[in-house]
Parts: C-alpha cells; structure tokens; sequence
C-alpha cells in the first residue's frame, strides 16, 4: 500500500490515533497514513517524542505504597507460610 | 525459576519483589471500591495473605497477576458492597471510553475547511527541549507527572498506571482488571494524552 493513493492523515487525526500506532493496533492503511504523515511533520514528531517521554517518566513516578508496618507484617506471613509447609 | 516457582521455593525476595511491584495498582483498585486509603491498604494486606494460602492450589489457569487481582477485586467488592460501590470496571471503562475527549484542544488546529492545512498544527509545537534557564529537572518533571497521573478518571489512572509505571501487558491488564481491549486502549490513550498535556501545561509555565 502506498501512501500517495491514501487520504494524508491530519496532525488533528494523529494525535489521536498515536496510541494505537505505538500498541501496533492501527489497520495496514492507517499506519501508512500515520507514517507518511510522520516523515513530513516535524510538529508531529516532536509530539509524538513528547508521548514517548511522557511514558518514560511515568516509569520512574513515585507512587503509592503499602504501609511499612504492613509490608513487614506480609514478611513474616510468607515466613511463616514457608516454615508451615 | 519462574516467579511462581521461587514462590513455592520460600523466596522471601521474589515475594516483596511481588508486593512492592503491585502496590500501586492494587491500592487503586481496591480504592475504586472501598472509601478509604486506610481500608484500601488493609484489602490488599487481606489479598496477600488469601494469596500465600492459595499459592499451592494455584492452577495457572490464569498469570499470576491476573489472578492475584481476581482475588483482590473480589475481597475490595466484598468490602465495598456495604459501602454501595459495586459497578464492575468493565461499565465504568466503557463509561470512560464514551466520554467525550481530545487529546489536544481543538483550537490548536486549522479548521478542517482551512484552504491550505486543514486540521494542521494552528502554530509550532513548544519544543520541550527549549525551556529556557529553570528547565525542568528529572525530579521536578516525575512530581508533575505523579500529580497528572492523580487528576486522571480513576479507570485511566489504573491502567496507565499498570501500564506504564509497573510495566503489565495490555493482555494481563484487559484480563485482571476484566475490561475489553478496546477500552483498555482507549483508556491508555487518553491517559497518556491528558499526562503529556499537563507536562506541556508545566513546560510554558516554565517560560513565563
């Protein structure tokens, strides 16, 4: 499939169908949309740039934990489940 | 060694890798049904130790994950019925998922009869890259994602949570959390695009 018989694929549309591009879910038309249009959109590339450093970040976020006192409690409940068995 | 094995061969370290790695996600979901943080974290305590009781019974019918969270979303529903909240997350995903959204405000863009550009960048993407003196630092950007992430829909929240930060597959999310991969992604999809929106929101504040 080449993208010139294709409908171009506006940054508006992109941006929506980004996620779906980086899961691999986009139809074979659709990622050749979304590929032609990439190659020519500076705009778009930086955007999707921000995406991937948007997730990257997320992977290094501190987020809720269990209490201390009950992470130790767990501890010693699987000690005590291996010492059980 | 599978992790299930290093389980059931008494590896303490496997079994907080386990709970410290979840925590997250587990506290949320356990939050979308009970009322408090305080209850939340006692249903995820209760989890673990019906999990230790069944891991010599456990099957493998499912991963490990997803039925952990099987046993977690049905002692917070437990938990939650004499609190009201028992709307499964496949209704509140599709819920979500039907909402209206933009993953850009609209006026950023031509409009779709622009002669030359329809439905094109209105002006220049700010650069990130370009914020001047106080740039962002590692720590400072993190916090304002952490603050994103708080603001988000609770069904988004939890999946690019699972996703992104504890790093699940998106099979074991639709499997645990019992949503369709359809919603699943869409949930993912907006959660990302409102966090990056936020950042950008911090960025051009920056500027000023």
């Amino acid at each position: 499939m080449s993208a010139s018989e294709l409908p171009e694929m506006p940054c508006r549309e992109l941006v929506e169908r980004v996620s779906d591009y980086f899961e691999g879910a986009l139809s074979e038309r659709d990622r050749v949309r979304l590929e032609a249009h990439l190659a020519e959109c500076d705009d778009c590339s930086i955007y999707l740039e921000q995406l991937r450093e948007t997730m990257r970040i997320a992977g290094r976020v501190e987020v809720d934990r269990l209490r201390p006192e009950a992470r130790d409690a767990l501890t010693e409940a699987f000690d005590a489940w291996v010492a059980s068995r | 060694m599978t992790l299930l094995e290093r389980l059931r061969d008494g590896d303490g370290a496997a079994f907080a890798t386990l709970v410290d790695g979840n925590a997250a996600s587990m506290l949320r979901v356990a939050r979308m049904h009970v009322s408090s943080d305080a209850v939340a974290q006692e249903v995820v305590q209760e989890t673990w130790l019906a999990v230790l009781q069944g891991l010599d019974r456990f099957e493998e019918r499912s991963s490990l994950r997803t039925w952990i969270f099987h046993i977690l979303v049905n002692r917070a529903r437990t938990r939650g019925v004499r609190e009201a909240r028992t709307v499964p997350f496949s209704t509140l995903a599709a819920r979500e998922a039907g909402e209206p959204f933009a993953a850009v405000d609209a006026d950023r863009f031509l409009p779709a009869d622009d002669a030359e550009w329809p439905g094109h960048w209105a002006a220049p993407l700010p650069r990130w890259d370009e914020v001047p003196e106080r740039h962002l630092d590692a720590r400072e950007t993190a916090t304002s994602v952490r603050g994103a992430l708080a603001a988000l829909p609770p069904m988004q929240r939890i999946v690019m949570i699972m996703r992104d930060v504890e790093g699940w597959e998106a099979p074991e999310i639709c499997n645990a959390l019992d949503i369709s991969e359809a919603n699943q992604r869409v949930l993912l999809h907006r959660a990302r695009s409102r966090v990056r929106a936020s950042l950008e929101r911090e960025m051009a504040d920056e500027r000023l």
